[in-house]
């Protein structure tokens, strides 16, 4: 891969991070086109695989980003790729944190954060709601349910929820 | 919001949450938390350990453990407090998790802060995240991998799900009321969940509603300290 390349892949991600509103995810069609369509540096297989990766590992699903940039140029292309997404949202976040903190009792602010707050909870809800309708099967849902009461009810460490619905999984119950 | 609390009427979760006894008021926000005191991290190194030990237990959504951890181990913010920073992470550009990482640790320990916080969360799982892609294709066919990987996504939907709730019991504190909140929750969920709106159009539908039936209840008016 040449410079110029490189050059054209890190300006663009720079730019995607402050598209990336709703998540990492965000990106994911731009960057499909890009990296897939456009400069042929991935296959179809080894993007989607990026982003399957990054959803079963721990951690944030940004590092699909990670993922895609090993798999065009190795580790440094990885580190390379994951700084530059990151980098331009990090800095507004810090930023839009301070200018915040420096006015919590005025009227915007507050009025952002009373009034956002229902809608924040509801996304997650919303979020929860499309993960188990895309997957067919009442016992999938009622493997969530089951997760969902526990969390909300008990302090079950979530390790031993996760590996449950690991164990479950890979006996077919669901 | 108390007067609201007739679960047979309600019906829905939300009205449980009325039901439950809550402890004093801190800072303007209900401190669900008993009245136990919020804490702060020791050091920028204690804010990397914890945000590396809780992204290394966050499959399928970090926001989850981040709530658990932050919330009730640490105790370093209210769920109020966590709703906010995750408002707002919402709403600007990067990954949810990330932003309240950063707002989080810059709060607490300046940009130094900022950067350990983040660093925590994405340092071993960058590691763990190459390695697999390293190992993918051998085990990507494999029928109970597969199954794992289902298995362990219902469950995380389902914690998602079990977060949003234990969330909701933060808004027995708000200015909105109830029946507002509700409302506006439902009108997201619906959007974003049943419709499939893009996250972004419906934040501009749903945001400027909710903020401007927020204004007059909310008070307050003076500006940047």
């Amino acid at each position: 891969m040449s410079a110029l390349a490189w050059a054209v892949l890190l300006c663009q991600l720079l730019l995607l991070s402050l598209l990336q509103i709703g998540g990492a995810l965000a990106i994911a069609p731009d960057l499909h086109r890009l990296l897939v369509e456009r400069l042929a540096l991935l296959t179809d297989a080894q993007f989607a695989a990026s982003i399957a990766i990054a959803q079963a590992s721990p951690g944030p699903n940004t590092l699909y980003i990670a993922a895609i940039g090993f798999q065009v140029a190795g580790p440094a292309g990885a580190l390379a790729a994951q700084a530059a997404v990151l980098l331009p949202s990090s800095m507004v976040a810090v930023a839009v944190g301070r200018w915040g903190r420096a006015r919590p009792e005025w009227r915007p602010v507050l009025a952002f954060k009373a009034g956002m707050a229902p809608v924040t909870i509801a996304l997650l809800a919303a979020v929860s709601w499309i993960i188990v309708a895309e997957a067919p099967g009442w016992r999938h849902a009622l493997l969530a349910a089951a997760a969902a009461v526990t969390i909300w009810r008990t302090r079950v460490h979530i390790l031993w929820l996760m590996a449950a619905g690991a164990l479950a999984g890979a006996l077919a119950w669901v | 919001m108390r007067r609201l609390a007739r679960p047979r009427r309600c019906g829905l979760a939300l009205a449980f949450f009325a039901t439950v006894p809550y402890g004093n008021v801190v800072h303007g926000h209900v401190e669900e938390q008993r009245g136990e005191a919020l804490r702060r991290p020791g050091s920028h190194r204690e804010l990397f350990v914890a945000f590396s030990l809780l992204a290394l237990q966050g499959f399928g959504g970090v926001i989850v453990v981040a709530q658990r951890v932050l919330c009730e181990d640490k105790r370093w913010l209210t769920r109020a407090e966590f709703v906010e920073m995750l408002s707002i992470g919402q709403v600007l550009p990067g990954p949810n998790v990330c932003n309240v990482a950063l707002m989080l640790g810059d709060r607490f320990f300046g940009w130094r802060g900022a950067v350990a916080a983040l660093g925590g969360l994405l340092t071993v799982p960058f590691g763990i995240v190459l390695a697999l892609v390293a190992v993918y294709a051998r085990w990507a066919a494999n029928p109970a991998v597969a199954g794992a990987l289902r298995g362990m996504g219902a469950v995380s939907a389902g914690l998602i799900a079990g977060t949003a709730l234990k969330l909701a019991q933060s808004l027995r504190g708000s200015p909105l009321g109830l029946p507002l909140c509700v409302a506006l929750g439902a009108a997201a969920f619906v959007l974003v969940g049943l419709l499939r709106v893009p996250l972004i159009w419906a934040l501009l539908a749903v945001g400027p509603a909710a903020c401007g039936l927020a204004w007059p209840r909310v008070g307050g008016g003076g500006g940047p300290r």
